[in-house]
């Protein structure tokens, strides 16, 4: 399956990813409208120190503990793919506790939310990927 | 190959899911004694809390699930015993169940300790099953006029309060240990979210039990009473062992599994709450009644069962959990030297011995708390990462960055 | 102090409507044009730092910016124009050389806008390039000056060294030090996937890149920086550079600041210190002495090699190249003085030196004339642009192009020409980590093959149109050009015939 790969030598720590990520799951027809004035919380983060950068989002395990916590039944694996049902979840976090990558976290409505490949919102490719100035992050199968 | 799972909680799903990634095709029968498909038991509390629906906690897996995975699932039906010998299960409705393999995934049950005059208290319940919130539920009933006394301050009897308060004239929490979730935070965490949950409107009456119930009050065993209208029994669970013994498997307060969820009569399987195996540290028999713990012992048993090889050797206890927008997330042991840090309404303890994380604490602050626990479970060795920098924060950065190329550009784990 | 304030040239243009302060412009700008103002709850620029190179115009994810030329201005005046006056405030203030870099972008003619090729039309057929074989395959090196037999009357193979290009660019001399670890590796994996040779420049060659040593020309300059045996065989051929279009005789310099460990290590000199090119080689002050360079290099690669001799296009080069061709070099390299550099003086990059394609002109017809031409192949550089340059630099007679930058310009290069001041924001002239990480080598290997293979495709079609299927018929073809807007001097020289003759 085709996954989101990062490779921090290439990461330039611009965090464009994560202002495309907001704006592909906010719905709204232009980045501007979606984001501007606003606090983002997008489901891709960038991690940075000492000039070293890269983005985290999720990984999309084979084998994943967060579904396998999940108390509610709001995450599930369809084509190898993590997702999300928000109708179903919670809020309990235990997904959270599982994540060995930290790659799950409070959506702006409390829910929580993570990376869905944008297989759920209208670009069907994650933008991320798209978005990335510099190939740091890849979509492709490994 | 003919698989028979009893029980219809997490285990069973997990055993279904290991056993289906080995073989597509043999077929297997679930025996579950609740009459609802497959739940997650602890929203329970979110569902009296209005937070979930009946028809969201019912849809906890798809309603094809058993359908496309070739299960025959029989809800509603109870076990009576194991014939290890002839391999077969007989059930209560006299049917018999022949096996190849067999899996207990039976769970717990609540523990009511002996208390004088329980018996004539009309209105009471436990709180583990859909049934019982249901009962609860039609006990409180629309007119937030009951006056609800929970006996028990661990997980199950808060979120019990959490899911009523908004529903009953007043909650009382007796729990005879000196604080609050005892098996679950650490001592210097309880008063926090003790005074956190008081502050939502709960009463509770720690170090104290109830001495002898009366038709309508509670005498406690510090002198004062409670009037209460409803009662909600939450002390604890007991593994369900029966099946088990009557299939000759060692039980030892639980059902006795090793590392490959096996029993100790052949081509028995157990997995989930109503188990206990040794703990990977000390070597010592414990239960671990946590859902990812039950997902995945029932996994183990399921892969094994079907011929495959796994293994489940990295069982850790772990809870996340909340009150009242306090979340709170814990892992480990509580044991070690501690290292605390306060940051606004935000708590952290973390436990360090012998160079590993032996366990942590979030309350709060709960933002990428996976990556501590998987330090606990994994067993990291602190030294090998920069653990002056992920004790500020979780971060993928406090590893190697060949650690880091592996995590976020290797394969798929 | 006032008298040293001299206005922005550029204006950073930004839409507060559309900007969305994700502050990308800031991160991305080495310069520290943009800040983040947490009073004011907006981004603001400062662009007296502002150096036009687009990065933050190219990121910004709401096209929020853009840069304008600012039309702050002296008093008009055609002769004391407004930079020439500006140049003198900051020597004024400062005592020091005026400097540059990239290539002269003075408005002096450009030959190759004033000649136009030629097309089939009725008497003789063009030639489809999809549908007809058609080569732009070529090799550089000596051509054998007679055929050999042995004594049983067979062939003997006296073919000189030679490079094979599958097509007829290559990419300049660019040393590891004036653009970064990345951009050289984006060229030398470009160069083989291309089948063709990017150059090392003067700064040694990295052992990380030995493995593209076929595809690799090791250059040896007047600073000898990182020459040694092993490096001398690991290239495809050996170029001794004696001039640069650039910057015609005068040396070179990279600041101490550049020369980091791994610099250090390549250039064989230690950390942190200045590497100075001298002017002149030291041991060439004759064609004779270049001679013994050329040969001293063919012993040390066992005349496995071809040797390249470049030299900036200047007053003489016609009687300079005709000596290099008699000193044993295979090919003769001719860099115009539109050809870039890391940094240069700027009166020298902007005032001395020759256009290249009357340069190429004039050596071609010299070496025919004496008979000499097919002793050595003719590589030209110095801003070739497109591939119609390209077309008619063969056309007036030379073998190959080096192309530099177009080259970077392919891996992102704005034009900026601020590369002395080693902040380059496209990770190319720049040894800072943080910016070096900005050129991917994936992207800009890409980048480099697609820009050649859109380049090749058009050389083949406007060959087709020539009726003309390789590069040995198009060489020297000067009837396939006609020139426009020139005198007849000026055609003379380049040998070609006037529009409409």
């Amino acid at each position: 399956m085709k996954r989101v790969y990062v490779d921090e030598r290439w990461c330039l720590g611009c965090h464009l990813c994560e202002y495309y990520c907001a704006f592909a799951n906010s719905g709204k027809s232009s980045m501007i409208k979606a984001l501007k004035d606003r606090h983002i919380v997008p489901r891709i983060r960038i991690e940075e120190r000492n000039n070293i950068s890269f983005a985290v989002s999720c990984r999309h395990c084979t084998d994943p503990l967060c579904v396998k916590s999940c108390i509610s039944g709001a995450l599930s694996v369809e084509n190898g793919a993590v997702l999300i049902d928000s109708d179903k979840c919670v809020g309990c976090c235990s997904c959270i506790m599982a994540c060995p990558y930290g790659a799950l976290s409070h959506s702006e409505s409390g829910v929580i939310q993570k990376c869905e490949l944008c297989k759920k919102n209208e670009f069907g490719v994650p933008q991320c990927v798209q978005g990335c100035p510099n190939k740091a992050i890849v979509y492709e199968e490994r | 190959m003919r698989y028979v799972i009893l029980g219809g909680g997490a285990a069973a799903i997990g055993c279904i899911e290991g056993i289906r990634a080995v073989d597509a095709s043999g077929p297997i029968t679930l025996v579950g004694a609740e009459p609802h498909p497959f739940y997650g038991r602890p929203l329970i509390s979110y569902l009296l809390e209005g937070k979930t629906t009946r028809e969201k906690l019912l849809a906890y897996r798809p309603a094809d699930y058993e359908e496309k995975r070739g299960v025959r699932a029989l809800r509603g039906v109870r076990a009576a015993s194991v014939d290890a010998e002839g391999r077969t299960v007989l059930l209560e409705t006299g049917e018999v169940l022949p096996y190849d393999r067999l899996c207990l995934c039976v769970g717990s049950t609540p523990f009511v300790p002996p208390m004088e005059g329980l018996d004539a208290v009309r209105e009471k319940t436990s709180f583990m099953t859909l049934d019982d919130a249901d009962r609860l539920s039609a006990m409180l009933g629309d007119a937030k006029d009951k006056r609800a006394l929970i006996v028990g301050a661990g997980l199950i009897g808060l979120k019990c309060a959490e899911g009523i308060l908004a529903r009953a004239a007043s909650v009382d929490v007796v729990e005879l240990a000196d604080r609050i979730l005892p098996a679950v935070l650490p001592p210097e965490a309880s008063p926090i979210v003790q005074k956190h949950i008081e502050a939502a409107g709960v009463r509770f009456h720690l170090g104290e039990s109830v001495k002898r119930f009366e038709p309508g009050v509670a005498h406690l065993s510090g002198g004062g009473s409670l009037p209460f209208d409803v009662l909600v029994l939450a002390v604890g669970v007991r593994p369900n062992t029966a099946l088990a013994e009557s299939a000759r498997c060692r039980v030892e307060r639980g059902v006795v599994v090793d590392d490959h969820c096996r029993t100790s009569v052949e081509d028995i399987y157990a997995a989930g709450d109503c188990t206990v195996f040794p703990d990977p540290d000390t070597g010592a028999l414990r239960p671990l009644a946590i859902l990812p713990n039950a997902t995945m012992q029932g996994e183990t048993a399921g892969r094994n069962m079907a011929g495959g090889r796994a293994v489940y050797d990295k069982a850790a206890p772990m809870n996340a959990t909340g009150f009242w927008g306090l979340h709170m997330i814990g892992a480990g042991r509580y044991e070690g030297e501690v290292y605390r840090s306060q940051s606004g309404d935000a708590t952290k303890l973390l436990y360090t011995k012998d160079d590993r994380l032996a366990g942590f604490l979030l309350l709060g602050d709960i933002d990428r708390a996976g990556i501590y626990t998987a330090l606990v479970r994994e067993r990291t060795p602190l030294s090998s990462i920069d653990f002056e920098l992920i004790r500020e924060t979780p971060q993928l950065m406090a590893f190697s960055a060949t650690e880091r190329a592996k995590k976020l550009g290797g394969a798929a784990q | 102090m006032a008298i040293d304030f001299l206005y922005p040239l550029y204006e950073v243009v930004r839409d507060p409507q559309r900007c969305i302060c994700c502050r990308a412009c800031e991160r991305q700008c080495a310069n520290e044009v943009h800040h983040y103002d947490v009073d004011f709850g907006c981004m603001m620029s400062d662009e007296s730092k502002c150096v036009a190179c687009h990065r933050c115009v190219s990121l910004c994810p709401t096209r929020a910016l853009k840069i304008v030329k600012t039309d702050h201005t002296f008093k008009e005046n055609e002769n004391w124009t407004g930079k020439t006056i500006s140049e003198v405030y900051r020597q004024a203030g400062t005592g020091g050389v005026l400097l540059s870099s990239m290539g002269n972008p003075e408005p002096y003619p450009i030959y190759w806008d004033k000649l136009l090729i030629n097309a089939s039309q009725v008497t003789n057929p063009s030639i489809d390039p999809l549908r007809e074989p058609m080569e732009t395959f070529t090799t550089l090196g000596a051509k054998p000056q007679a055929i050999e037999r042995d004594e049983n009357g067979d062939l003997v193979d006296n073919m000189p060294p030679q490079l094979t290009l599958n097509v007829p660019v290559m990419f300049s001399a660019m040393s590891y030090g004036s653009i970064s670890y990345n951009a050289h590796a984006s060229l030398a994996r470009a160069a083989t996937a291309l089948g063709t040779y990017y150059n090392t420049g003067e700064g040694g060659l990295h052992q990380d890149f030995y493995a593209y040593g076929e595809h690799t020309i090791v250059q040896v300059a007047s600073g000898r920086f990182g020459v040694h045996a092993d490096y001398l065989n690991a290239g495809a051929a050996v170029e001794i550079k004696m001039g640069q279009g650039a910057k015609p005789g005068i040396g070179g310099h990279l600041p101490g600041i550049k020369v980091g460990e791994d610099i250090s290590r390549t250039r064989m000199i230690p950390e942190g210190t200045d590497a100075i090119s001298p002017a002149p080689h030291h041991d060439i002050y004759s064609i004779e002495d270049l001679r013994q360079l050329v040969y001293s290099i063919k012993e040390a690669t066992h005349y496995k090699k071809p040797v390249i001799v470049k030299i900036a296009a200047v007053h003489n080069v016609a009687a300079i190249a005709s000596g290099i061709a008699r000193s044993g070099a295979d090919i003769i390299a001719i860099d115009g003085f539109r050809g870039g550099t890391g940094a240069a003086p700027t009166r020298i990059r902007d005032n001395v030196g020759i256009p290249i394609e009357l340069a190429l002109a004039a050596v071609d017809q010299r070496l025919r004339e004496e008979g000499i031409r097919d002793r050595v192949s003719v590589v030209i550089g110095g801003s070739v642009r497109s591939s119609s340059d390209l077309v008619k630099a063969i056309a007036l007679g030379a073998d190959a192009v080096y192309i530099g930058t177009a080259a970077l310009l392919a891996l992102g290069c704005h034009l900026c020409r601020s590369c002395q001041t080693g902040k380059c924001n496209w990770g190319i002239a720049t040894q800072r980590p943080d910016l070096v990480r900005r050129l991917n080598p994936d992207i800009g290997e890409k980048r480099l093959v697609n820009l050649i293979t859109s380049w090749d495709h058009e050389l083949k079609e406007m060959m087709g149109g020539m009726g003309i299927n390789s590069i040995e018929a198009l060489r020297g073809n000067r009837l396939m050009l006609r020139g426009v807007g020139l005198t007849q001097k000026e055609l003379d020289i380049l040998g070609v015939k006037h529009a409409g003759e």
